[in-house]
């Protein structure tokens, strides 16, 4: 049902998948009906109708004539060829985006109008939710379910949530010292370059478009090579529900080319990326090399998840599992510390481990699916990395440590016990199904190790205790505290990083100021009846 | 369009009379005079040969807990059709019993749900679901808003049917953005806010916008999660039955919106004494208004919106456009027959282009195309009723006989309803009853003045504080007045700007409270603080 919030959908799956898991049984280790599934993978009723570029509302082939090959992740085949934006297209774009914004309509129509556009573009995308979720689950290898039912009405959601925002931007008056009257006014920035991963390629576009075109910014929006195809397929939905051609403009291609032409564009006036930290600092130099435009980043994370000692521990071992393997564990903010209190350490990891193993690894296309494969040969490659060197480093391997089949990207839902701090998976973000439990004594021990890290994007708490809830949540360093519950996402919901792990926030009120300037306008008093 | 603000459809409605005022009149004044009938107002004709309005009336019963339902005491009233005093329908009469099972359909709505158990984002799919099926039926809507209320077909298709969808639209966005706040406290606590709906609200509501005043009451407290037993006219009862059906269709449970057709001494004050009720929102007369608060605090102390009448000042300072701030003028008062609660009912004008003004005022009065509402081009249909009309023409014998100048009108049009000539009295004094009263009627009274000072002065000596218009191109006299008139709004170079995020409300005895925008949210959300203490806090 469309309008339930995406956390009350997580906790229905969650004991839904949990029934599906059990019908695995008679599979030992991983319950994947799997292994048979991955030989033979179930074809996406779906044709791929769109691959070139979006520019001034028109499909085009990249100035250059090149095109890129994109991946089914559960077989490493090619899906499609897609037009491979690069300086000259991002130039294009951008003068597209730059004439919708100073000669409009766009930022020139009420913001009545843009709501009902926006409106319409949720419903036209809720109608064809179907296709939308085959072109994400083939292209970036998640669950169909959860694009289906999860993320795609979030995305429907998203998009009405900012469609009410567009006419609800105030301004305040200022009292001020002094005879003089004063107001801001809240102006669209002009043209915005989002750069979007491929973890969540349309849920981070509605985190992105939806606010930039409520605020009536104009928009050229940079797609992860790894997953262009339902970013093409939705704007083109938005331009059949009446948006204005140059509003939104999507150029597919790579960071080094596309990304940082767009990051260093003179007449781009914001940037908002999300992706890796390490690619956010390139992508701020170069904004700070260019014209100073302001960016929002929102980066990597090691979010600690920390089990108190009060804590309902079957619940507790549930929601762990699911916030570090959610999405094969490629969330940013995905629990990826586990950290659990010594008096109930052992029983916890003894269930996280059983209900790794029960996890239904298999074709994301197949009903009752928890994990697909990952999104490519690099992320594959770099995580198994990872796990040879946690068992190098002498953690001990609970479960899973390889590849799932033969073919494909797939691997085993990983837990490791006995995981020390200073273990390389315990400071790195695998982005992987790799879970990491560690062992602690008492509350100030666990909020100084949880904060020594350089990121600091979100964390959960378990606890029946009142007060260590309200201690946690004021001690730890991050964008986002969870107490008793991980991965509520809402529209609502501001999210976004301390330390390395971003700047600014996303979603909610708080995603408007991203894309707002804020102009004072100062004019004298004659007289004034009052001040 | 309907993605119009009904600002900008009034704009151009205006832009293009005053831009080419000669066309547009000329073309009026063309058809006026193939009809050869009537030298001034150029209308006659028209009320001998009455459209009949194209819509059956389906609604009569009150609405309570989702289905239409008979008055506990079998009794019904007439509706009229004031173009001519005819019965249109009978209505079943609501009273104190039929207020009692309202309100206990909207208290087991609250408290048992699902209305505000639901997620907002529910809500709001709701109400934008309704807005468009309001949309859709746009069409019957605005003839039975005619037709009940006499009011300009073309002013209810194109602007208020329109409004209405823009403001359920508005609230609709609401729903899922009431955001309370995280407060700082001396020492170690910690403390939230959290913004609750407030319980049943009942909703009283006038007859001279009656779906404009559905959507204002309506709107926020659905959004803020409350259920409602809403009390209409009785002059027009017919379009909130109407739409609040289609409510139900779009998805709303049964007993979140009760609707009772009534008057005010039955069911509008069993509603306002009601002890199960939680808040109460009425617009109507300032005395009316005195009668709903007193009600409120003898009975559970309920908080109370009020929005009542005014005597808005209309200021034409000596650097202005002349010829727009007429039309503006003119358009002020005489919009929806007068009958305007922010009607810019004294016509400031300052000395030096006061002949002007009163010259053109005049002409633009007499240019005025009265006659029945459903046809095209009126501008002014009839009077709600005989008792508004009988005292609309008191009025206007007390401004002649007070020696105020009767420049045109002043008469009763026609020999059938409760039409009035468009009248417009000059050198009104600022002690006339023609100043000081509300109207409510086609009756435009213009005073000169000589400086600033004085104007804000004259301008604030009223009981009133609902409105106020300012005509000037200095940017030091408008914010000089802006901050010095006591009134709830300000239209500087415009006037009846209603936009769904404007608040409105008025100062003084023009009521309590602000309705639309952010700030009607306020009347529908109870605040509580929750406070808890902190143990070893990171910071404070």
């Amino acid at each position: 049902m469309a309008a339930r919030r995406i956390s009350s959908l997580l906790s229905s799956s969650a004991t839904s998948l949990g029934r599906f898991s059990s019908w695995g049984r008679r599979i030992k280790s991983f319950s994947t009906a799997a292994a048979a599934a991955i030989d033979e993978p179930i074809h996406p009723s779906i044709q791929i109708d769109h691959t070139q570029l979006l520019i001034n509302g028109q499909f085009v082939d990249a100035a250059s004539g090149k095109s890129f090959p994109t991946v089914d992740p559960r077989t490493g085949d090619v899906i499609a060829r897609v037009a491979e934006g690069d300086l000259e297209d991002v130039n294009r774009a951008v003068a597209a985006a730059r004439k919708a914004f100073d000669e409009g309509p766009w930022p020139k129509m009420t913001a009545y109008e843009r709501s009902r556009i926006m409106l319409r573009f949720a419903d036209l995308l809720e109608k064809h939710t179907e296709e939308v979720a085959k072109l994400e689950t083939w292209d970036n290898g998640k669950p169909y379910e959860q694009a289906a039912k999860i993320e795609i009405p979030m995305v429907v959601r998203m998009f009405r949530y900012y469609a009410g925002w567009a006419d609800k931007i105030h301004g305040f008056t200022v009292p001020a010292d002094g005879q003089h009257h004063v107001q801001t006014l809240h102006e669209p920035y002009g043209v915005c370059g989002l750069i979007i991963p491929w973890n969540f390629p349309l849920l981070l576009y509605s985190w992105k478009v939806g606010p930039a075109l409520a605020c009536g910014n104009t928009v050229v929006l940079k797609t992860a090579e790894q997953t262009p195809l339902s970013a093409i397929y939705v704007s083109k939905l938005f331009h059949e529900a009446g948006l204005p051609p140059g509003v939104l403009n999507v150029v597919s291609g790579f960071g080094p080319t596309a990304g940082a032409a767009l990051s260093s564009h003179m007449d781009v006036n914001k940037l908002s990326f999300t992706g890796s930290t390490a690619t956010g600092k390139i992508v701020l130099a170069l904004a700070a090399k260019s014209n100073l435009k302001p960016v929002t980043l929102e980066l990597g994370g090691k979010s600690p998840f920390i089990v108190c000692k009060d804590a309902d521990v079957d619940k507790a071992v549930e929601l762990a599992h699911s916030a570090l393997f959610f999405n094969q564990g490629q969330c940013c903010c995905a629990g990826s510390r586990t950290l659990v209190h010594e008096s109930v350490y052992d029983e916890f990891v003894e269930k996280a481990k059983a209900r790794a193993l029960k996890r239904v690894v298999g074709d994301p296309f197949k009903m009752g699916i928890e994990q697909g494969p990952q999104i490519d040969n690099e992320q594959f490659k770099k995580i198994l990395k990872y796990i040879r060197s946690g068992i190098e480093s002498g953690a001990t391997l609970e479960s899973g440590g390889e590849q799932f089949g033969s073919k494909g990207y797939y691997i085993q839902p990983t837990v490791f016990s006995n995981v020390q701090d200073d273990m390389l998976i315990a400071k790195d973000e695998i982005f992987g199904p790799v879970q990491s439990i560690s062992k602690f004594k008492d509350l100030e021990e666990v909020v100084q190790r949880a904060n020594a890290s350089s990121y600091g994007l979100a964390a959960g708490v378990f606890t029946q205790n009142i007060e260590t809830a309200n201690t946690l949540t004021r001690a730890l360093r991050v964008g986002t505290v969870w107490i008793n519950c991980y991965d509520i996402f809402d529209a609502a919901v501001p999210f976004g990083g301390f330390k390395m792990s971003g700047q600014g926030r996303e979603k909610g009120i708080y995603g408007l100021s991203s894309y707002l300037q804020v102009k004072a306008v100062v004019t004298p008093l004659k007289n004034p009846a009052w001040l | 369009m309907a993605a119009r603000r009904i600002s900008s459809l009034l704009t151009r409605s205006l832009s293009v009379s005053s831009s080419s005022v000669s066309t547009l009149f000329s073309s009026l004044g063309k058809n006026s005079g193939r009809n050869g009938i009537g030298k001034r107002f150029s209308t006659a004709a028209a009320l001998e040969d009455l459209i009949v309005p194209p819509v059956q009336i389906a609604y009569t019963q009150n609405l309570i807990d989702g289905k239409f339902v008979d008055a506990a005491s079998g009794k019904t009233f007439p509706t009229y059709d004031p173009r001519t005093g005819d019965v249109i329908a009978n209505v079943a009469e609501g009273d104190a019993e039929d207020i009692d099972r309202a309100v206990a359909a909207a208290r087991k709505a609250f408290d048992e749900g699902p209305w505000p158990k639901m997620t907002p984002y529910e809500r709001s799919r709701i109400m934008l679901r309704f807005a468009d099926l309001v949309e859709k039926h746009s069409e019957e809507l605005a003839a039975l808003e005619t037709w009940n209320n006499g009011k300009p077909h073309e002013q209810a298709a194109k602007s208020e049917l329109p409004m209405f969808i823009r403001l359920f639209h508005y609230y609709a966005g609401w729903a899922d953005k009431i955001h309370g706040l995280t407060v700082p406290a001396d020492g170690h606590h910690h403390v939230q806010i959290l913004h609750e709906p407030i319980g049943v609200a009942g909703q009283i509501i006038p007859w001279n916008f009656p779906l404009l005043m559905f959507a204002w009451k309506v709107g926020p407290a659905l959004a803020c999660g409350n259920t409602i037993v809403l009390k209409t006219a009785e002059q027009t009862p017919l379009t909130a039955l109407y739409v609040a059906k289609l409510f139900h269709e779009a998805g709303l449970p049964p007993g979140v919106l009760n609707v009772v057709s009534g008057y005010g001494p039955t069911a509008g004050a069993a509603l306002a004494s009601h002890m199960d009720v939680d808040k109460v929102a009425f617009t109507g007369s300032t005395d009316t208004g005195k009668i709903v608060l007193e009600l409120a605090a003898k009975s559970n102390l309920k908080p109370v919106t009020l929005e009542l009448g005014g005597k808005s000042p209309f200021i034409i300072c000596e650097d202005a456009d002349v010829d727009k701030a007429v039309e503006l003028a003119h358009f002020a008062l005489f919009f929806n027959q007068g009958q305007c609660c922010c009607a810019g009912s004294r016509t400031f004008v300052h000395e030096r282009v006061y002949d002007e003004f009163i010259e053109k005022a005049k002409a633009r009065a007499l240019k005025r195309v009265v006659g029945d509402p459903f046809r095209k081009g009126v501008e002014q249909g009839p009077q709600i009723d005989t008792e508004q009309f009988e005292k609309v023409l008191r009025y206007i014998r007390a401004g002649i006989e007070s020696n105020a100048t009767l420049e045109c009108g002043g008469d009763r049009l026609g020999t059938k309803g409760y039409f009035v000539q468009p009248t417009v009295f000059s050198n009104v004094m600022d002690d006339m009853l023609i100043a000081k009263d509300e109207i409510f009627g086609p009756v435009q009274s213009i005073l000169k003045f000589k400086d600033i000072d004085e104007v804000i002065r004259r301008a604030n000596n009223t009981r009133y504080g609902l409105a106020a218009g300012v005509f000037t191109k200095s940017v030091e006299t408008a914010n000089t007045l802006t901050r010095a008139l006591r009134a709830g709004t300000v239209w500087v170079n415009c006037f009846d700007v209603f936009d769904a995020a404007i608040p409105f409300g008025g100062y003084k005895m023009s009521g309590i409270g602000r309705e639309k925008g952010i700030y009607s949210l306020h009347n529908y959300l109870q605040v509580k603080a929750v406070v808890t203490p902190l143990k070893n806090p990171a910071w404070l």
